[in-house]
This record gives structure tokens, sequence and C-alpha cells, in this order.
């Protein structure tokens, strides 16, 4: 349990530096820009107390901005994520509930229940993020069309986080 | 009263979401000004620390890039330098060097973030205040404007890059000296709108686009931009006109911060005219 805490911070200031530093460098076509760091939100364990994961997000959603110069974005977004995550855990939960202590990844849920998880945690960040970032609906179809792409750019990376965070895990 | 407690309680977390959401919302309009000036940005010395730092490891893997385009550049002053020039009749025209005068001045700076993928784009340059740079100072390439400085820190500068949908630059057409704005609209980083040309001027792919040198930001005929596509939209008076930049924003690795040492003179002239004209 104790080692777990000291890692959430480990893990936050990776995923930070690895989505400024490397994902924000990758683009496909232009426009279609990946956002890994949002796993972070999607991986906290789910007994924890939804307005401290809420803090929590908008302090990672600054985090970014602040290397982005968008200011407030990103933040907005991962709040809005936040808000979203109880509700979409609820929709997801297995008949009986979940277990007390099990991490929502795909290892403890399985591959079924986490890429429903992640594919609609990613669309409610994106569809959030960039329309705040064009601030207008009169290019509508255009901006969907990018949080599709990047939705699913993201959902394919945040997959094979998960494999390789899974393959970790297994061998401990 | 009991109601509007219970009402209030059962929807504190949505109540919690509004509230955050505002904050965040605050500080997106807080910083969309132009000038407006933070801490809280990529100019800090943390996260413009950790950037230097990125960019000195990044920057092996352009190194022929960038010197191929400053090579590219040195060849094209070279050009331009007396030396290469030969005098018509022979010595009967003098040049008097001292008839010009020095407008602007110029700061190398490296580029050490860099977007092109988002709606509005930012660079971060390694020189700051310490270097002499101020807020509004132009900022160019080896083929082209670049940007404008819009926050200063003691080391670090950000730059409005012109890939921002809010940035718009006074450009005129090198052939026959219409001008018009130049905006981005957010979809290719290589292409780049042109606005206000009245549809009566004769147009050709390949036309260069100069700047305009009104805005005394940047100096007048740096070649900016090619003309790509143009047609008008029927009943209108002005083109639309879609043109490529001669700046690739993905490679630019050393850039020119430009300080117009006559701008305070003509911003003084053009504010007493203000005041003159209530």
């Amino acid at each position: 349990m104790i080692k777990s805490i000291l890692a959430y911070p480990l893990q936050f200031i990776v995923f930070v530096l690895f989505q400024v530093l490397i994902l924000n460098n990758i683009q496909l076509g232009g426009t279609v820009n990946p956002f890994l760091y949002i796993l972070f939100i999607l991986w906290l364990p789910i007994e924890l107390n939804k307005v401290l994961v809420m803090g929590i997000a908008f302090v990672l959603g600054l985090s970014i901005d602040v290397f982005t110069d968008t200011m407030g974005m990103h933040a907005s977004a991962c709040v809005f994520l936040a808000f979203a995550r109880p509700s979409l855990l609820n929709i997801l939960a297995p008949r009986d509930g979940y277990e007390l202590n099990v991490p929502p990844t795909a290892g403890a849920l399985g591959w079924f229940w986490f890429l429903r998880y992640a594919a609609i945690g990613i669309l409610l960040h994106h569809s959030f993020l960039f329309f705040v970032e064009v601030f207008r609906f009169s290019e509508f179809f255009d901006t969907v069309g990018r949080i599709l792409a990047s939705s699913l750019f993201s959902l394919v990376l945040i997959s094979l986080a998960q494999v390789f965070s899974s393959n970790t895990e297994d061998r401990r | 009263m009991r109601n509007l407690i219970a009402f209030l309680r059962k929807y504190s977390f949505f109540f919690l979401f509004l509230g955050v959401e505002v904050l965040a919302f605050y500080l997106i309009f807080k910083n969309n000004h132009f000038q407006g000036s933070s801490f809280l940005n990529s100019t800090n010395a943390l996260t413009g620390g950790i950037y230097t730092k990125y960019a000195n490891i990044a920057d092996y893997v352009h190194l022929k890039e960038v010197n191929d385009a400053l090579s590219d550049e040195n060849r094209r002053l070279r050009e331009n330098q007396l030396q290469s020039y030969d005098r018509i009749f022979g010595e009967n025209i003098m040049v008097d060097d001292t008839l010009y005068k020095k407008k602007y001045l110029y700061t190398k700076a490296r580029v050490i973030n860099n977007s092109t993928h988002r709606q509005n784009n930012y660079l971060t340059l390694s020189i700051g205040q310490n270097n002499g740079i101020e807020n509004g100072m132009g900022v160019i390439g080896p083929n082209g404007v670049v940007g404008v400085v819009k926050n200063v820190s003691p080391n670090y500068a950000s730059v409005l890059s012109v890939l921002h949908r809010e940035s718009k630059i006074s450009v005129k057409l090198k052939k026959s000296q219409y001008f018009g704005s130049m905006q981005w609209d957010g979809e290719n980083y290589r292409m780049i709108g042109l606005k206000d040309i009245p549809n009566h001027v004769d147009l050709t792919e390949g036309d260069t686009v100069v700047t305009s040198g009104y805005s005394s930001i940047f100096p007048k005929g740096l070649h900016t931009a090619v003309i790509k596509t143009f047609e008008v939209p029927e009943g209108e008076n002005f083109y639309k006109i879609k043109m490529q930049l001669l700046n690739d924003f993905r490679q630019l690795t050393y850039v020119y911060v430009l300080k117009n040492i006559t701008s305070t003179e003509v911003q003084e002239l053009e504010a007493g005219r203000e005041e003159g004209d209530d």
C-alpha cells in the first residue's frame, strides 16, 4: 500500500514528461495528436474519493497546460473526465459490483471491460478538449473528425501502455 | 429550506465540478489576451529549463537540415552583398551609404519548444529579458515571418506563431503591391490564408507575398509565402487565397528576434494622431 502511494507521484511526473517531450512531437497528418497522460486518471483506484480525483485531475491538466501554453484547456478537460468517471465506473460495473481494492486495469477486470472504459473516457476527454480549443461549433464535422482520429490514436497507445504494465505486474 | 439543503447536498459533486470548470475557464480567458503575462507558462524557469535540456539532445537529430538552411541563407545574403554587384556606369554613380539609417536590430535565438498541430500554436525561445527581448517584438526565420513575442521571462520568451488563429500579419503582393492580411485557418501547417485582396487584381499561381512593413514589427519586403490557389466566392469582392508558407515550421531551430529602433517614434506619432481626432 505504502509502495503504491509512493508510486503515484512518480507515475504522475513520468506521464507529464512523456506527454510534453515525446508525444506532443508526434502528429499524424498534421493535426492528430495522442494524449496518453489521461491514463493516470483512468488508473486511479476505484474507491478513491471522487473529490480528490477531481483535484488530482485539475493539477494534472494544469501541469500539461503549463508546458504547452494552453492555460486551463487541459485542466478543464481533465476535470470533466474526473466528473464523468464515477458514472462511467457505475455503468460498466460487474453485476455484483467491484471487489474491494481492485485496480481499474485490464489485468484485474479483463480486456473487454478495460477497452470500453478507456474508449469512453478518451472520447469524453478529447471531445471536451478539442471543442474548448476551437471554441466554436461552426466547423463541427471537421472537429469531430479530429476528435475521432486522435481518440483512436490515444486508445492504441493506452492499450499498449496497459500491455506493458500488465507484463511487469505478472512478473512480480 | 430543508429541501434546498438536500438538493445542494445531493448534487454537491456536480456543483464542485461546475466550480472547478469555472476556475479552469477563467484561466483560459485570462491567458488568451495577446499581452497577458503570467507566471504559469512555458517561459518560467522550470518548464523552460526542461525544454532547454530536451532541445540540447534533440538538436543533434536535426543538425543536417539546420546546416542546410543556414548555408542556404548565407548564400542568399552573400548574393545581396555589395561585392556581388557591379556598378553599371563605371565610376559615374556614387553610392552614399550614410544616407541609410539602421532600423532593425537582430538577435539570434534558438527554438526550444514548438508546435504545429494545435489550432493556436506557440514557440518558446531560449532568450528573454536578459537578452533585451520585449513583448511585441517580431520573430523571423530563414524564410520569412515566424510570429510575435507574446511573453518574456528573464531567460525565455514565448512567441505567438503565425500558425495561431488570432494572429494576423499585414502582407502585400510583391508584384502589384496590393496589401492584405495573412491568417491561418488551423488546417495544414504549410498553408495559410490571405484576405482582403480585391477581385480585380491579377493573380497567378506562384506569386510571391512579402511583408508590408505597415506594422513596423517586421521589415518591409520579407519573402514569406507563395500563392497556391485562389478563387472569388460568388457575390464577393475579395479573393479567397491559399498560400504556402516558405518557412517549414516543423524544422525551425534558429530564428531572429527583431528590435525596431524607430518604433517608439512611430507609436508616439500615431498615438498623438488619435488624440487629435477627438
